[in-house]
C-alpha cells in the first residue's frame, strides 16, 4: 500500500512537471489554444512522445518492449491520476488494447520485440483485417487465402468494414492457408505492410457521414513467413484472444457512471450522475428542482442506474477474475451490455435534445447538438462491430451457461 | 405531383381538389413513406390548408387551395418555438397596428418553411405561454418585409427553417382572433394522422426488406432467418405494425366522418408509429450487419426519416401523455 501511495506521489509530480497545458484539464486564468490549432497539435505530440518514453500509453506491458511495467494496481492509480488531471492516456489504438496484448501473450521474442515498441510510441497504426463480404458472423468462413512462397505468404482476397484502413500503416489480417481443414482449423493469423504492392483500399461511407471504414483488396500481396503469429493454421484461437480484448476494450463505451470510492463511510457513488440530465436540461427545464419531462426523467435515472451497476460488474468481474490472465468469455457479456447501454444513452439524449438533435449541418445548430447526431447515428454500430449483441448472446448462452446448441 | 391532383387530394372541387377523403390521402403518404420520398406535401397540403380552409373565409379559402392543389403555391406552419413539440407554448407576439397585426418572435423546425410562400403563424394575441387560449393564426407572406426565413438542414435530408419575425405584417387573420387552438388542434390532428400513414408506409417497406434480407443472407452455411433469435424478433415486429396499421386505418376513417374522436385516435396513433416505426428502423439496421452502417444502402434513410417523424407533432411520450388527459386521468 505504501510503496502504491508513493507512486502516486511519483505520478504526480510527473504529471505536473509533463503534461502541457493544452492536454489537461485548464487552470484558472490558463488560455488554451484552440482544438487542431499547430499550437494545440504541437503539444498534442509532445504529450504522446512524453507518455511513450515513460511507457504510459502501455502501462501494463514490460519494460523490455517499451512498457511501463506497473503492476494492474499501480495501473489504476495512473488512471485516476491521469483523470484527477483531466488528462488523456494518448497514443490508444487497435494496436495497444489488441494486437499488443496478443503479441505479448502469443508472439515469439523476436515478434514482440520487432512489433511492440512502435505500438507503444504509436509509431505503426494497426487496422483488423477480420470481416469478409461473405464472413461477418461466420468469421472462421474466411476465403481470403495466403499461399505459402519460399519464406513469404502471398494473399489474395478482399477484407471489409475495416475501420481506419485508410489511415493504417500496417494489418494484422486473418487467412486461409488450408482450404481443405474443416474451417477452423485452416486459418492463420498474420501481419503485413499496407503499402505492400497488390493492396487497395477503398474507404466506405458510414450513416454518420464520416468515412471511417474501408474495404480492402489483396492482389498477390506477399507477406514475410516470420510475420505469421503462432502457428500455421493455428490462428483462429489467436482471432478469439484478439476478440476478447477488443470486445473488453468496446464495453468501456457504456461505463463511466460514478465508480464507487472503498472503505470506511466514503461516499460510495463517487460523482453525481447527471450526466444526461445535465445536457437535457436547456431544453427541458425544470420544475420544482426535477427535470420538467417526468417521461424523460424516468428514462434518464433508469440509464443512470443501470450505467452504475454495469459499471460495479465490471469492477467485480476484474476483482473476481484477478487469478486468470486477461479477459474471459465474460468480456461478451460487457461487450453486449455497454454498447446496448452506450445505443441507449445516445436515444435518450436525442429525446431530451429534441428537433435540436436531428440536425445534419448547416445553421440553427450548435456544434455539441451537430456533433450529437453524429454520435447517435455512430453508436449504432456498437452493437454490430466487434461481433454483433446476437453474437454476444450466443457466447454467453453457450461459453458461459453451458448451454447446448 | 401536382399534376396527378395529389397536392389537392382532399380539397372539394371549387378548391381546384378531387374531393377524396384521409382514407385515400393515407394511400399516397404510405407509399411516400416507402419509398422515403421527400415532399412539401405534409406541410402544403395537410397542415397549411387545414388551418386555411379552417380559417379562412369561403373565398379566400378557394383561392388559396386552388393555388396549392395547382402547385403554385406552398404553404408551411410557424409553430414550435422550442426543441420539444408543446403546441401552446407560444411566445410569438402579435401586436394590433392599424387595421391590422405585427408579428414578432422566433419559430423553428418550421417544416419547409424555406420554400413556403405563404406561412400560417401561430402567435400570441392574450394569456401566456402554455395557455389555449389567447392564440391566434395570421397568414403572413413568406417574402413580406420583417420576415427572415433560414433553411435548416435535418438529418433524414428534409428541410425545416427558422422563422425570425421582427415586426412583420400580417396579411389577415385565420379564424378569430384568441381563438386560434380551434382552427389548429383539429388541424395538428389531421397532419399528424397523415405523417402516421407516412410512418406505417416506411415501418411495412423497412420490415419487408429485412425479411428479404433474413431470408437471403447467409451466414454459418444457412440463412439468418433460420436463427430462431432473429425470427422471434420479425415475428414480433409484424404484430406491432399490424397494430400501427389498424389504428392508422380507424383513425383515418374517423376523420373522413368528422367523428368527436379523432384527438384520441390520433394520438394512439401517433404513439403506435412512433415507437413502432423506431423499433423497426432500429431492427433493421442491426439484422442488416455491417452493410447497415453504410451510407450507401438505404438502410440509415429509414432509420433518420423514422427518427424526425417521431420528434415530429409530438413524440410517443407526448401522446401518451394527451390520451391519458383525452381519457380523463
Ligand atoms: C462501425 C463498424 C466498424 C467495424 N470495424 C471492423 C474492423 O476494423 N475490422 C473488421 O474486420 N471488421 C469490422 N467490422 C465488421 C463487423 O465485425 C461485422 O460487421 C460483424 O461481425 C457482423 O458481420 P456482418 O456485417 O457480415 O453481418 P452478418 O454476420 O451477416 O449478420 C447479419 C445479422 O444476422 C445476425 N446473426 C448472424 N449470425 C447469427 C446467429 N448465429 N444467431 C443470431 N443472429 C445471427 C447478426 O447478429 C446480424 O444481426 C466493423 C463493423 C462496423 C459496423
Amino acid at each position: 500500500m505504501e510503496s502504491l501511495e508513493s507512486f502516486r506521489q511519483e505520478l504526480r509530480s510527473w504529471l505536473t512537471e509533463n503534461c502541457p497545458p493544452t492536454q489537461r484539464r485548464l487552470r484558472e486564468g490558463e488560455i488554451q489554444p484552440p482544438w487542431g490549432s499547430p499550437a494545440f497539435e504541437e503539444e498534442a505530440k509532445l504529450w504522446l512522445e512524453r507518455c511513450a518514453n515513460a511507457g504510459y500509453t502501455c502501462p501494463t506491458w514490460p519494460t523490455a518492449y517499451g512498457g511501463a511495467g506497473l503492476s494492474k494496481e499501480q495501473e489504476k492509480v495512473l488512471k485516476q491520476e491521469f483523470a484527477a488531471m483531466g488528462a488523456q492516456l494518448p497514443g490508444q489504438s487497435f494496436g495497444t488494447h489488441m494486437l499488443g496484448p496478443v503479441l505479448l501473450e502469443l508472439g515469439t521474442e523476436e515478434q514482440k520485440q520487432r512489433f511492440l515498441p512502435d505500438i507503444v510510441h504509436s509509431r505503426v497504426v494497426w487496422a483488423q483485417g477480420y470481416s469478409e463480404p461473405g464472413s461477418g458472423s461466420d468469421l472462421a468462413s474466411l476465403q481470403t487465402r495466403a499461399v505459402r512462397d519460399g519464406d513469404e505468404y502471398v494473399i489474395n482476397g478482399s477484407k471489409i468494414w475495416t475501420t481506419g484502413a485508410n489511415r493504417a500503416d500496417w494489418m494484422f489480417c486473418l487467412v486461409r492457408t488450408d482450404p481443405d481443414a474443416p474451417k477452423h482449423d485452416g486459418i492463420s493469423f498474420i501481419l503485413f505492410d499496407l503499402k505492400s504492392p497488390g493492396v487497395t483500399i477503398s474507404p466506405i461511407e458510414l450513416i454518420s457521414g464520416a468515412s471511417e471504414f474501408c474495404q480492402v483488396f489483396f492482389e498477390d500481396v506477399r507477406a514475410k513467413a516470420d510475420n505469421l503469429i503462432g502457428e500455421k493454421n493455428k490462428g483462429w484461437s489467436i482471432a478469439k484472444r484478439l476478440l476478447q480484448y477488443e470486445r473488453t476494450m468496446i464495453s468501456g463505451m457504456g461505463a463511466g457512471g460514478g465508480g464507487s470510492a472503498s472503505g470506511g463511510k466514503k461516499k460510495r457513488v463517487a460523482k453525481r450522475l447527471r450526466g444526461i440530465a445535465d445536457a437535457a436540461l436547456p431544453y427541458v427545464g425544470e420544475r420544482d428542482g426535477k427535470l420538467a419531462d417526468g417521461a424523460l426523467r424516468d428514462q434518464i435515472t433508469q440509464c443512470e442506474m443501470d450505467t452504475l451497476c454495469f459499471t460495479l460488474t465490471m469492477k467485480r468481474s476484474g476483482e473476481e477474475a484477478k487469478a486468470q490472465k486477461g479477459p474471459s468469455h465474460t468480456a461478451s457479456m460487457f461487450k453486449l451490455y455497454g454498447t446496448e447501454l452506450n445505443k441507449r444513452r445516445n436515444e435518450i439524449l436525442t429525446t431530451a435534445l429534441g428537433t435540436q438533435a436531428l440536425g445534419w449541418e448547416g445553421e440553427g445548430f450548435q456544434k455539441n447538438e451537430l456533433d450529437h447526431t453524429r454520435a447517435w447515428l455512430r453508436s449504432k454500430g456498437n452493437s454490430i462491430e466487434g461481433g454483433t449483441s446476437e453474437v454476444q448472446l450466443n457466447v454467453i448462452a453457450k461459453r458461459v451457461l453451458g448451454l447446448p446448441d | 405531383m401536382a399534376k396527378l391532383g395529389w397536392a389537392g387530394l382532399t380539397f372539394d372541387e371549387a378548391s381546384g381538389g378531387s374531393g377524396l377523403g384521409y382514407a385515400e390521402l393515407a394511400v399516397l403518404f404510405e407509399e411516400c413513406g416507402r419509398t422515403l420520398v421527400p415532399s412539401p406535401f405534409l406541410a402544403s397540403s395537410v397542415f397549411g390548408a387545414e388551418c386555411v380552409r379552417r380559417g379562412a373565409s369561403t373565398d379566400v379559402a378557394r383561392a388559396i387551395l386552388s393555388g396549392v392543389a395547382q402547385g403554385d403555391t406552398l404553404l408551411a406552419v410557424a409553430l414550435d418555438e422550442k426543441s420539444h413539440f408543446a403546441p401552446y407554448s407560444v411566445e410569438t407576439r402579435a401586436e394590433a397596428s392599424g387595421d391590422g397585426y405585427r408579428l414578432t418572435g422566433r419559430k423553428c423546425f418550421v417544416l419547409d418553411g424555406h420554400v413556403a410562400d405563404k406561412l400560417v403563424v401561430v402567435a400570441r394575441t392574450s394569456g401566456t405561454s402554455g395557455d389555449r387560449d389567447g392564440l391566434t393564426l395570421f397568414l403572413v407572406d413568406r417574402v413580406a418585409k420583417g420576415v427572415e426565413v433560414t433553411r435548416t438542414i435535418m438529418v433524414d435530408s428534409r428541410n425545416a427553417a427558422i422563422v425570425a419575425l421582427e415586426g412583420a405584417e400580417a396579411e389577415r387573420v385565420l379564424g378569430e382572433v384568441d381563438r386560434g387552438a380551434d382552427i389548429l388542434d383539429p388541424a395538428l390532428d389531421r397532419a399528424t394522422a397523415a405523417l402516421c400513414a407516412e410512418m406505417l408506409g416506411l415501418m411495412t417497406q423497412a420490415f419487408e426488406q429485412t425479411i428479404e434480407y433474413l431470408k437471403t443472407r447467409e451466414q454459418f452455411g444457412v440463412k439468418i432467418g433460420t436463427f430462431q433469435a432473429l425470427k422471434h424478433r420479425a415475428a414480433s415486429m409484424f404484430c406491432e405494425i399490424e397494430l400501427a396499421r389498424s389504428i392508422v386505418r380507424e383513425t383515418m376513417a374517423a376523420i373522413d366522418e368528422d367523428g368527436p374522436d379523432v384527438p384520441t385516435l390520433v394520438s394512439v396513433a401517433k404513439a403506435r408509429c412512433s415507437d413502432a416505426a423506431s423499433l423497426v428502423s432500429r431492427e433493421m439496421l442491426q439484422m442488416h450487419g455491417g452493410i447497415g452502417m453504410t451510407d450507401e444502402a438505404d438502410i440509415g434513410f429509414y432509420l433518420k426519416r423514422a427518427r424526425v417523424a417521431e420528434l415530429t407533432f409530438g413524440d410517443a411520450s407526448h401522446h401518451r401523455d394527451r390520451f391519458g388527459q383525452l381519457q380523463g386521468y
